[in-house]
């Protein structure tokens, strides 16, 4: 099954897991099977109107779904999801 | 600039950089090269300390410093540029003792003043390369978009807890930040290093990045940071890296681009520009320790810890329910809204998150212990340590 590798800053709302695995056949359901799974996690990932947040990337392998199918992108057995959020610590 | 117009070395500087004329990549010429050179270092912080440190032991010829703040016995556990012996005073003067006490050689420009709107075309244009080592977004997205605007290097680097990232925004060759993230978190969203704390070791490791990437800027040699992200996770000890591309919709440097001068980036972030804790939810909205200890002794009221479990072990207030900020949303059931109720944290800010929350449920009783737990260690129990 798909992973989703999930980031420091969105750990407290997976009960600390680090990689999520998801029966999914594209990004979109992957990240909605996800919320799905840790309900808090949502407002992180989603607008109240229902789409992505802009801060958020997903990346499947090297590449940023923008660059790809966006949500439609497939994912395959063995894909790994990366969540890579705005971080602004120094 | 070219072979014949860079600045010669002394002999004393040949001593001091061999094991770097040892190397080809680098050779006397690649020295001279980073003696003709300037860096722009905003923040003197956890990534500002290794960084600044690295650069002036490489042998930049001349550093600025940026930052309003002051050091603070907290600061030490990863911001290694500074000691016990300069806490109090600002952290750029900090800063410039000890790198002069590394390499006198180097010329260090100090500006014990925030990056702001107001200033940071004026400081930034005089640099070769900036980098970033700020701790807020304000600050992120003003020095990406100097650096669009001047044509520049951002080498970034940012950290949460035991996670870093670092790249190298160069509009003119590649993506820049806002490429990356067209929009800054919600501020509610986002904890800061004051809140979710940061591994002491972390900017160590990230900051050594950066400065190895804005070496390899101004030498011209190996392959930059340019158009790829690396992300590095201490506890798992492992770095990956993605591929940036342009984005065609940037707002800052997208062919289309809107924004042509800086703007008010704390409006544009929702956040005030630093990594301070206000510790305050606004007027109408706090109780002081003082208030609230007087007010416990009269009568009841529900005291609400917002805090992570393992921050209890640090300091406590009795009988007190803890619900940490993260699980409040789905935990709401437990609490009830016709009794009084104080709402604290460490410091008052993720208190101030959590009474939004619950204002926004239908909680009217609600107030923010304003400095939190540690603002009545300082005022109420001072038996209690501060943290």
């Amino acid at each position: 099954m798909p992973i989703l590798r999930i980031p420091t800053p969105l750990r407290s709302y997976t009960g600390g897991q680090v990689e999520v695995q998801v029966n999914a056949r594209s990004v979109g359901e992957a990240v909605e099977k996800l919320v799905e799974m840790f309900p808090t996690l949502k407002p992180h990932l989603y607008n109240d109107d229902g789409r992505l947040r802009p801060f958020v990337n997903l990346f499947v392998g090297e590449h940023n779904i923008r660059d790809l199918d966006g949500l439609a992108t497939p994912v395959a057995e063995d894909t790994r999801v990366l969540v890579v959020p705005s971080i602004a610590g120094g | 600039m070219s072979k014949s117009m860079l600045p010669g070395l002394t002999r004393d500087e040949i001593l001091r950089y061999s094991r770097h004329l040892l190397i080809p990549e680098v050779g006397l010429e690649g020295q001279r090269r980073l003696k003709a050179s300037s860096v722009l270092v905003i923040g003197t912080g956890g990534l500002g300390s290794p960084v600044a440190l690295y650069l002036a032991a490489a042998g930049i010829g001349r550093m600025g410093l940026v930052d309003y703040d002051i050091v603070d016995a907290s600061n030490l556990q990863r911001q290694v540029i500074h000691g016990t012996g300069t806490v109090g005073k600002p952290k750029v003067e900090s800063a410039r003792a000890r790198l002069l006490d590394l390499n006198p050689t180097v010329q260090v420009d100090v500006y014990n003043e925030a990056f702001v709107s107001q200033n940071a075309m004026q400081i930034a244009e005089g640099y070769d390369i900036i980098l970033d080592g700020t701790d807020n977004f304000p600050a992120r997205y003003l020095t990406n978009d100097v650096a669009v605007f001047l044509g520049k290097p951002n080498v970034y680097a940012s950290i949460y807890r035991f996670e870093g990232q670092v790249s190298v925004f160069d509009a003119r060759r590649g993506p820049c930040y806002r490429c990356l993230f067209p929009e800054p978190p919600p501020p509610e969203l986002v904890p800061s290093c004051a809140e979710g704390g940061v591994f002491g070791v972390l900017p160590g490791t990230i900051g050594t990045i950066q400065a190895t990437e804005a070496l390899k800027v101004l030498l011209g040699v190996g392959e930059p940071l340019i158009g790829r992200l690396l992300l590095y996770d201490a506890l798992d000890m492992s770095v990956e890296f993605v591929k940036l591309k342009k984005n065609p919709k940037c707002r800052v440097c997208g062919p289309d681009a809107d924004i042509k001068e800086l703007i008010d980036y704390e409006k544009f972030c929702g956040v005030p520009g630093h990594d301070h804790d206000m510790g305050s939810a606004g007027k109408g909205y706090d109780i002081t320790a003082r208030s609230l200890a007087e007010r416990v002794r009269h009568n009841g009221l529900v005291l609400l810890d917002v805090r992570e479990p393992h921050e209890l072990e640090i300091s406590n207030l009795p009988n007190a329910v803890n619900i940490p900020l993260g699980t409040l949303a789905a935990r709401l059931a437990e609490l009830d809204s016709a009794r009084d109720m104080v709402v604290f944290c460490r410091s008052g800010t993720r208190s101030a998150r959590a009474l939004e929350l619950l204002a926004s449920a239908g909680f009217s009783r609600v107030k923010n212990l304003k400095g939190g737990i540690n603002a009545w260690a300082r005022e109420v129990d001072t038996s209690l340590p501060i943290y």
